[in-house]
Order: structure tokens, then C-alpha cells, then sequence
């Protein structure tokens, strides 16, 4: 029943006679074409001819050249504009760096300032967007004006100052913000927003971080975070409201969105590195590009499922067209724009990891590092804190989103509200005058010593630790490689290579006849016409082999997410205590930036195409759990119990009742599966592939952007290609099941 | 009753579909049922002509899909009609501009809705005093007029609740309050008590004749409960399918209706609660003894008439004699419903 469909199924009753199949026709046809490929090779091509190719790689490349040499806009030259963006985004990064690792001469200026800016907040009775656009401006302006540009005559009284303090010694009242302010600053949030529980993982978190002496690097990736957040938020926040009153907005942007969706967070690199010189603006405009879609997605969702009633409750109050956005709407909305913003976060954190490559210092281009020296216990130790750092912000921002106004607030005295806030200050004002004496108060020491009547002794040192833990997994890595590499060498020999063999050796008339068949099959022609371009795209000019190769790593990887997943999902979904401490599993996997993925398989497997499919795994196996689970649990209550009195087995129930409803859901979840094991295999590509996501990693180290740029896109044509075509499926499924 | 008329709605029409201006030019402004459907258009208000006088309760009643919540949203140009006139103190208000139209809002409209409406986002007081604070009142001003209004409506104390923390009843009060906030000429309540509880759903019935005997205010009830309808309204309008079957008091719709549908409903309506000695009076029999005033619904005389050897004798609220009522009337009008 799941395959027949209604179709098929009428015409085999209608006629009396046995019809073949709509698949058993194309499978048919397709497999007399590889017989025939087999017998006479050559007759069907199995590349796109040369002659015919399109250089699209290098009219991309003169393209770039000449954008960033000749193009004008209005009579200013391209390349000044986007040398004033870059100039521009300087500003906010290094004022951000001053305050979380570097210090800076200005500090006391910087200070001042803030101080001014909460005050005249503080203060002001007004609340509204004004309020909003101000405060999101003043750290811009307040950058602007700390930044080289600034006139001598700004910067010469906070000079004088800081001079005037150096001389009497307190030289740290300009350094950085102290890291014990910053931590405890971490710990209060998590006490104000999830109680002692948060609070207690905000601390071992920021203890980690200063004791495996990582403190600078960790401040050195959130310089970037805390710069795109807003910036991500805001753009998004725009878009988003831009969509839901504008139709023609809606009908430019959505599309691009569902493009952006597609392309993996590697392949955002290619072109802005392109635009811009390598470093932390060009990490910062890819991660804001890259992290500003699901906010917008979020903000649409939040602006449209306001209830009706509330929003005519507005227009009856006498809300005026903006009044209604903004007082009625947009709060309407919170927790869904704050789902948002913590989305943002998260893809933010994740991308200025992976930015690695495209010159952002921190954790990632450490962990980069590492890897590739095969430091495994410096990579150990990094991954961790980068996991630790990704679950602190994602349960920060998510309690944040759902936290209970307290309705007896008003009771409560000033001080009682704002006891966090003002622990806080206590705690930043005195970080700062103990960093005169102490200087680990400002950035944690490499490592933990005590000094004794003995001389210096070292407690802990994490460089010690790590080599120690380089030679346990040698160790380990000698004696059980004795057993690892039989198995990898088997299944890469045995069940890899064939498969990968097999798709090369296809011909590519083969592989667009059985996709443009399911395209027709489920998605029309619209679908179908959108399958064969997209395919066409990378056919024609000359990247055949590099996307089969591609196409081959992520099949199999979707194969094993989908038998591991699929069975998990179901025990989850019959017994409560699994689905307990399944769940939060999922939910912590998917909170990882996909990076950290690789040091497991690196470790395991070193390199190949054993250890990329195994790095996809765990990241992408988690939708196939996760649908399959919600699926299942979506059913309902009735539909299970009328199977039950109908006298089914548990087995029978599963295979004839549940599944088959389930089904569509499922099939959305391993559209999911196929999504996040394409942005991986990008991400594998760092320890070394041979398919697109490689070439957009060399592209970006050799200056070739426009391969690295088309890379990218042919990795996003096969995320949408399998999504439109399962997707259909899904939605003719459900239609046909009456859900959905 | 003959009171001045507040709003005058005319032939409103309100059509959904693909292009229901270009549809109702074609039908020269009148499509029948039939060319409706054939169009694949739903004439959700079909034709629509009443006046709402000032000062009663007029309630529009019909079952779900009757057109009567999309009637009260063209009232209040929630919605904009396909067609039809509409006149608010003499403004067509179908002309007004927009700017007019949040003016009318914020002074002369308060609305009531049936899933409340309120911002989750503020407490009970930044709720009612919503309408006064996008209308620019200041601060001080604005939070005494809620905590009044939240006093009215009986919930002072739980003015920093959210709405969450509410009982449906509560935060309906809320919706009230709110909506009186601006002190409204007119008040719109869409089915306001459908979503409560049948006990809670009585209380607030009476909580509000308690407030319109205080407010006097200008009232446009919906509701699906005729019921309802037919404890609060002076007028009753019934709707079926987009259109207005029948608008009289609720005594003539039980007494008199115009076809089998409002039969339907009449049928099982509590008519010794509805139906008042005056209508069923005879004229004055000389050998009537104690008297009734004409006034009194016929439910609460009905143990006196009916224990009564003779007619009884009518009498005005001046206490003068005016008609005869006998247990032969009060007994067939209340019992005539399954006669119907």
C-alpha cells in the first residue's frame, strides 16, 4: 500500500490486466541503459563533451576580476565600496576585541560611554523603535569613533586620561574586560534566566575555558558572535517584517531564502572572500549572510501567527498601521523572534568555527590547526570547549525565550529586581581594581601554579594534559588500528569504492532519466523543469565528476543515518524512559557546530572516505530519529486504539497502522538527513575529499573563487533537488492520508 | 422605539473570492445564492439593511457560518464590505479616511472579542490602558482610568497578572474593561461569553446588564445562543446564510417568526421569560380581580394568573387598568411551543 499508489492502483483494477509499474518502466529502461553501457561503452557518453562545455568557472573568475577592478556604481568604483564596508565592519570587530581580550588605550572613553548610553537608556521614558535603532547604533558609532579614522581631537582627552592613569600605575583600568567579570557576568545571566541548574553549567563551562587555558581564543571567536548577533538579528528582523507587507518582497525573497537554506555554511565563504580580503570582516559578513535567514524565517512566523483576534483588538484599540507592528504584533511574536534570535546565535557560532578557513582566529582556526598537525589532545580539548561554549549559548538564549515575566515584580524593591545586574557592576568594579595587583584576574594564566615555600609549583597544566592524551590515543590508536583498519580497508574496498566506481562509471544520461522520472512522478512539471536545470548546472560545465562524487558520499552516509535513525526513532516513540534520554541527546547533537564531528572520525579513522561518512553520521543521523519519533507520536490516540481493538499485534500495529501514517513525516526527516549530511560532506572536505566541498575549500586557499563559488551552488542544486522531490512526495502523501 | 438612529447600514454585502468587486458589477449588484456558488464565491453578508438605535442592545444571532462575526467586522471596518452604505452619526462611514477611522476607533468604538484579544505580553493594566496609551494620553492619566475600569469590572488587585494567569472569565474582564477604557458611544461584543464556561458564562451575562444599566451604552451583541439573545437583547436580528431572516424584539421573533428556521429556534425559547403580560392582554373584562402590571414578563405573574379563579386585571405603571389577562392566555403561551 505505501508504494502502489491510487493511480496504479485504479488502472490495474480498471483494465483487469497487469499494468508494469510507472518505476517498474523506469527501472526497466534505466537498467537496459546501463547494460547496454556495459556492453559497448562509449556509444552513451559518460561525460558532457568538451567542445560543448560552458566556461562558467572562468567567466565567474573575469567576472570577480573585474568587479574588484573596473565595476562602478554611480561613478564610485566597486572596490571602494566594498573597501569602506570592510573599513566600516573593522570598527564594531575591533571595538568588540578591546573589550573582550585586547584592552585598548581608549578604554576609559570606551567606558565612559557606556556608562552615558545605559544612564540616558535608563532614564528615558520614551519606548519605542527610536530607543531600539539608538542603542543599536551607539556601539557602531562609539567603534567609528575609537576606530584609526577618528579625529585627533575625540581621541586626545581619553589619551590624556589613560596617561594620567598609567603614571599612577593602574595600568589595567585599560585592559579588557577582566575574565572573572565576564564569567561571572555568564553565571548571573544563567542564575537570572534557569535558576541554579543553569548557573551551575555557565560556571563549569567558564571555568573549563580559563583552566584548559582557551579563555583568549574562546573571547576571540565571540568577538565575531557578539558583532554579527545583532547585526543578523536586525537585517533579519527587517526582512522578515519587509515579507509579510509586501507581496512583492514576499515573492523576491522567499525563493533566495530557500536557496540560502540549501547552501552549505562553507560555500558562503567563496564569494565574500572574493569581495574581500581574507581576515575577520570578510568571517563576519559570510556568518551575518549565513546566520540572518532564520531570523527572518522567524520573524515571518512570529508576524503571521499572531492570532486574528489579537491583532483586531489592536486595530480596534485605534492602533495606527505602525502601532500595530510595534505594539501588538512584534510582542505578540517574542518567543518566536526570541527562537529566532537564538537560531541566529547558534548558526553564528557555528559559522565563525568553520570561518576558520577563511581567516577568523579563535577556537575553529585552533581546532583547524590541530587537526590538521593531528594535535588530537589539543583538538580534544578544543572541541570540547567549543561544545561546552555551544551549549552555554543555546540554553542561555532558548531559557531566555521562554522565561515567565514574574508578575510580582512590581513589589518588589529596585535593588531585588535588579540584584543581577548590580552583583554584577560589584563584581566589574572590583575585577578591575584587583587586576592592578593580579594580573590573572585579567586574562587566565596558561596554566594553574602555586607558589610555595618550595618555588613554583604547577598544578595543571592543559599543553601537559594534551600531549599526555596524544600519547594514550597513539597508544590506543597502535593497538586497536590492529583491528580498525582491516574493517575500514574492507568496507572502503568492498562496499565504498564500488558504489563510488559505479556512479562515475554511469552515464549521466542514466542519473538525470531516473531523477527527472521521480521529479515528473511527484513534483509535475514544474518540478521536474526545475530538476533538469539544476542538474544541466552541473553537467554541462564540467563538474560531473566532482558532484557524483559528492552525490555517492552522501547517499551512503543518508543509507546509514536512515537505518541507524529510523529504528531509534521508533524504540523512542514506544517507550517513554528511551525517548527521555534520546531526546536530549538529539537536542545537544544538533546545539555542535558540525566541525567538532570530525576529531572523532579523525581520531578513529584518520583520513578517506571511511572517516567522512562517519563524521556525517552522528550529525545527520539526528532528523532521521527526530521525525521518525514525531511522526509516530503524532498519531492519533484513536487510530492506534481502534488498531488495537481490531486485535493487532504490536508488530502488526507498527508495520500496517503506524508507519504507513507516519510515513510522510518521515520522509521529511530524511529530506533533513540528505541536508545536513550535504553541509557535512563540505565540512569533511577539511580533512580531505575529493568532491565540491573540497573544492570550496581549495578555492578559498588558492584565490580561485569562482570554482569554489560554483562548488558551492552545485551543493545547494543537490540539496534542492532532493528536496523538491521529496517534498512533493511528503505533501501528496499526506493529502492522500488526509493529515497535514 | 423611536430613538435616534446611531448606525445606518444599507444593502451591506460582504463577498470572498478572486475578484468580488469585478463579481458584483457583473450581477449588477445583487448575484443570487445560486450565481454565488456557481462563481465559487461565498456571500459570507448577503443584503444586509438595519439601524442600530442609541441606547438598546441590539443582538445578531445565527448559527457558525451565518455571516454574523463578518457582519460586525464590516461594522467596524475590521473588514471592508464588497458593498452596501454605512453611516455612523451621519458619517458615511465607508469613506472615511483611514486617519478618521482610527479617530473613530480610539474615542467613539470599544469591541469585546470571543478569544479575549489580549496582548500576552502585557499585564491586566498595561492591557486596558492599551487604547489610551496609542491614543498619546500621558502616563499617569491613563493608568487611573484602568485601574477604574479594572474596578468596574470587579478585578482590582490582579492588575500586574498576565493574561495567562487568568480564568477565562477574568480575562474577559479584562477584554472588557478594555474595551470600555475609551469610553465608547457604540459597543461591539463578538459572541464575548461563547468561549466560557456554562456557569461563568450566566455570571457574566449578568455582570454585564449590570454595566449597560450603569453605561447606557449603545450595544451590538453576536452570539450563537439564542438563549442568550433572548436574556439580554431589546432587539434581536437573525441571521441565515448571509442573510437577515428576521430583526424584531424578542418577543415578536418567539410570538410571530418570519419562517420555519426562526420557528426552529423559537420552538425551545423560555417564552414565559421572553413574552410580557402586555402582549397577550385582552381588553378590560369587568370581572377581573387583582391585577398585574403590564411590564412584568409573563414567568414570574404566571403562578398568580394561573392559580387565579378569574381573569386578572392589567395595569400600567401608573397603576391604572389598561386590559385583562387570563389562565387560558398565559397557559397556551407558554405551553404552545410543542403546538408550534
Amino acid at each position: 500500500m505505501t508504494e502502489a499508489t491510487a493511480s496504479t492502483f485504479q488502472s490495474e483494477s480498471s483494465q483487469g490486466v497487469k499494468m508494469p509499474s510507472y518505476w517498474g518502466v523506469v527501472f526497466g529502461i534505466a537498467l537496459l541503459a546501463l547494460i547496454f553501457h556495459y556492453i559497448s561503452p562509449g556509444v552513451l557518453p559518460d561525460r558532457w563533451w568538451p567542445e560543448w562545455e560552458i566556461p562558467a568557472e572562468e567567466w565567474l573568475t573575469t567576472r570577480i576580476e573585474w568587479l574588484k577592478s573596473e565595476a562602478t556604481i554611480f561613478g564610485i568604483a566597486f572596490k571602494d565600496i566594498t573597501r569602506a564596508i570592510g573599513e566600516g565592519l573593522k570598527a564594531p570587530v575591533k571595538w568588540a576585541e578591546y573589550v573582550l581580550y585586547r584592552g585598548h588605550a581608549n578604554m576609559s572613553w570606551i567606558w565612559l560611554t557606556v556608562i552615558l548610553a545605559s544612564a540616558v537608556t535608563y532614564f528615558s521614558t520614551l519606548r519605542n523603535g527610536l530607543i531600539a535603532a539608538v542603542l543599536f547604533l551607539t556601539p557602531i558609532l562609539l567603534a567609528l569613533f575609537l576606530g584609526d579614522a577618528a579625529p585627533e581631537s575625540i581621541t586626545s582627552l581619553p589619551k590624556m586620561l589613560s596617561d594620567g592613569l598609567k603614571g599612577i600605575g593602574a595600568k589595567a583600568l585599560y585592559g579588557p574586560i577582566p575574565w572573572v567579570a565576564i564569567a561571572a557576568g555568564v553565571i548571573l545571566l544563567g542564575h537570572w534566566i534557569g535558576g541554579w541548574r543553569l548557573a551551575l553549567l555557565c560556571a563549569v563551562t567558564m571555568l573549563y575555558l580559563a583552566v584548559f587555558n582557551v579563555w583568549k581564543d574562546t573571547m576571540r571567536t565571540m568577538t565575531i558572535v557578539v558583532v554579527a548577533v545583532p547585526m543578523a538579528a536586525f537585517v533579519g528582523v527587517v526582512l522578515g517584517i519587509w515579507v509579510t507587507r509586501s507581496k512583492i518582497a514576499a515573492r523576491i525573497i522567499t525563493p533566495i531564502f530557500d536557496l540560502m537554506q540549501a547552501v552549505p555554511h562553507m560555500a558562503y565563504l567563496a564569494p565574500v572572500a572574493a569581495l574581500f580580503a581574507l581576515g575577520p570582516v570578510t568571517a563576519l559578513i559570510a556568518t551575518v549572510v549565513f546566520a540572518m535567514p532564520p531570523m527572518a524565517r522567524c520573524t515571518i512566523l512570529g508576524l503571521q501567527t499572531v492570532p486574528e483576534e489579537i491583532v483586531e483588538s489592536g486595530k480596534m484599540s485605534g492602533c495606527t498601521r505602525r502601532q500595530s507592528l510595534w505594539k501588538v504584533a512584534l510582542p505578540s511574536g517574542k518567543r518566536t523572534l526570541m527562537l529566532g534570535v537564538n537560531q541566529v546565535v547558534m548558526q553564528t557560532f557555528a559559522m565563525v568555527v568553520i570561518a576558520s578557513i577563511a581567516g577568523a582566529q579563535g577556537l575553529g582556526h585552533k581546532l583547524l590547526y590541530s587537526l590538521q598537525q593531528l594535535k588530537l589532545g589539543t583538538a580534544i580539548e578544543l572541541g570540547i570547549a567549543i561544545s561546552v561554549v555551544a551549549i552555554v549559548l543555546d540554553r542561555l538564549t532558548q531559557g531566555y525565550a521562554n522565561k515567565e515575566t514574574d508578575h510580582f515584580a512590581v513589589a518588589k524593591t529596585w535593588v531585588q529586581r535588579h540584584k543581577h545586574m548590580l552583583i554584577f557592576l560589584v563584581i566589574l568594579v572590583l575585577s578591575y581594581i584587583a587586576a592592578i595587583w593580579f594580573r590573572d584576574v585579567t586574562i587566565p594564566p596558561s596554566k594553574l601554579t602555586y607558589t610555595g615555600a618550595e618555588g613554583k609549583v604547577t598544578l595543571f597544566d592543559p599543553k601537559v594534559l594534551a600531549r599526555w592524551m596524544d600519547g594514550g590515543i597513539r597508544e590506543f590508536n597502535k593497538n586497536a588500528f590492529d583491528y580498525i583498519n582491516p574493517i575500514r580497508d574492507w568496507v572502503t574496498l568492498n562496499f565504498l569504492i564500488p558504489v563510488r566506481n559505479f556512479f562515475l562509471w554511469m552515464p549521466w544520461p542514466v542519473f538525470v532519466f531516473v531523477v527527472g522520472a521521480a521529479a515528473w512522478r511527484y513534483g509535475g512539471l514544474s518540478v521536474l523543469l526545475l530538476c533538469l536545470a539544476l542538474m544541466a548546472s552541473f553537467i554541462v560545465t564540467g563538474f560531473w565528476v566532482e558532484t557524483m562524487k559528492t552525490t555517492y558520499l552522501v547517499l551512503i552516509a543518508t543509507l546509514l543515518c536512515v537505518i541507524i535513525g529510523v529504528p531509534l526513532g521508533i524504540w523512542a516513540a514506544r517507550s517513554e524512559r528511551v525517548a527521555n534520554i534520546l531526546m536530549p541527546i538529539c537536542d545537544t547533537l544538533q546545539t555542535f557546530p558540525s566541525f567538532i564531528y570530525l576529531i572523532p572520525a579523525i581520531m578513529l579513522f584518520r583520513v578517506g572516505d571511511f572517516a567522512n561518512v562517519f563524521a556525517i553520521i552522528p550529525y545527520a543521523t539526528v532528523p532521521a530519529i527526530r521525525y521518525t519519533y514525531l511522526g509516530l507520536k503524532r498519531i492519533p490516540e484513536v487510530t492506534v486504539e481502534a488498531a488495537i481493538a481490531n486485535g493487532t499485534t504490536k508488530r502488526q500495529r507498527l508495520w500496517k497502522v503506524e508507519l504507513p501514517i507516519a510515513i510522510p513525516e518521515i520522509m521529511l526527516g530524511l529530506n533533513q538527513t540528505i541536508m545536513m549530511a550535504l553541509a557535512m560532506t563540505a565540512i569533511t572536505a577539511l580533512i580531505g575529499s575529493t568532491d565540491l566541498g573540497q573544492e570550496v575549500v581549495r578555492s578559498i586557499s588558492t584565490q580561485n573563487f569562482g570554482r569554489g563559488i560554483l562548488a558551492g551552488f552545485f551543493i545547494a542544486a543537490l540539496g534542492i533537488i532532493a528536496d523538491r522531490i521529496i517534498g512533493s512526495w511528503a505533501d501528496e502523501r499526506k493529502k492522500q492520508l488526509g493529515i497535514g | 422605539m423611536s430613538a435616534e438612529v446611531q448606525i445606518k447600514c444599507r444593502n451591506i454585502w460582504k463577498i470572498f473570492g478572486d475578484n468580488p468587486k469585478r463579481f458584483m458589477k457583473r450581477h449588477k449588484g445583487a448575484p443570487t445564492p445560486e450565481a454565488l456558488k456557481e462563481a465559487g464565491y461565498i456571500g459570507a453578508v448577503q443584503d444586509v439593511s438595519f439601524d442600530v438605535h442609541a441606547g438598546e442592545i441590539l443582538i445578531i444571532m445565527g448559527l457558525s457560518g451565518s455571516g454574523k462575526s463578518t457582519l460586525i467586522r464590516c461594522i467596524t471596518r475590521l473588514n471592508d464590505p464588497t458593498a452596501g452604505e454605512m453611516e455612523y452619526e451621519g458619517r458615511d462611514l465607508l469613506k472615511v479616511s483611514e486617519r478618521e477611522l482610527i479617530d473613530i476607533r480610539r474615542h467613539k468604538m470599544g469591541m469585546v472579542f470571543q478569544s479575549f484579544g489580549l496582548l500576552p505580553n502585557r499585564d491586566v493594566l498595561e492591557n486596558v490602558a492599551f487604547p489610551l496609551e496609542v491614543q498619546g494620553m500621558d502616563k499617569a492619566e491613563r493608568v487611573q482610568r484602568a485601574k477604574d475600569m479594572i474596578e468596574l469590572v470587579g478585578l482590582q488587585g490582579r492588575e500586574s497578572y498576565f493574561p495567562r494567569e487568568l480564568s477565562g472569565g477574568q480575562q474577559q474582564r479584562v477584554g472588557i474593561a478594555r474595551s470600555l477604557a475609551v469610553e465608547p458611544d457604540i459597543w461591539f461584543l463578538d459572541e464575548p461569553f461563547s468561549a466560557l464556561d456554562p456557569l461563568i458564562r450566566a455570571e457574566m451575562q449578568d455582570e454585564f446588564m449590570r454595566l449597560q444599566q450603569k453605561l447606557k451604552k449603545t450595544i451590538v451583541f453576536i452570539t450563537h445562543d439564542f438563549e442568550e439573545a433572548t436574556k439580554l437583547a431589546d432587539r434581536i436580528g437573525i441571521m441565515k446564510d448571509g442573510r437577515m431572516v428576521q430583526l424584531d424584539t424578542p418577543e415578536q421573533i418567539v410570538l410571530n417568526p418570519a419562517d420555519d428556521y426562526v420557528a426552529e429556534f423559537a420552538r425551545n425559547a423560555p417564552r414565559e421569560r421572553i413574552v410580557s403580560v402586555g402582549t397577550i392582554m385582552k381588553p378590560i373584562d369587568p370581572s377581573a380581580e387583582g391585577t398585574v402590571l403590564v411590564s412584568e414578563k409573563i414567568g414570574s405573574v404566571a403562578q398568580q394568573v394561573l392559580t387565579a379563579s378569574r381573569p386578572m386585571g392589567v395595569v400600567d405603571e401608573t397603576g391604572q387598568i389598561i386590559g385583562s389577562v387570563t389562565r387560558e392566555d398565559v397557559a397556551t403561551t407558554i405551553f404552545s411551543r410543542d403546538a408550534a
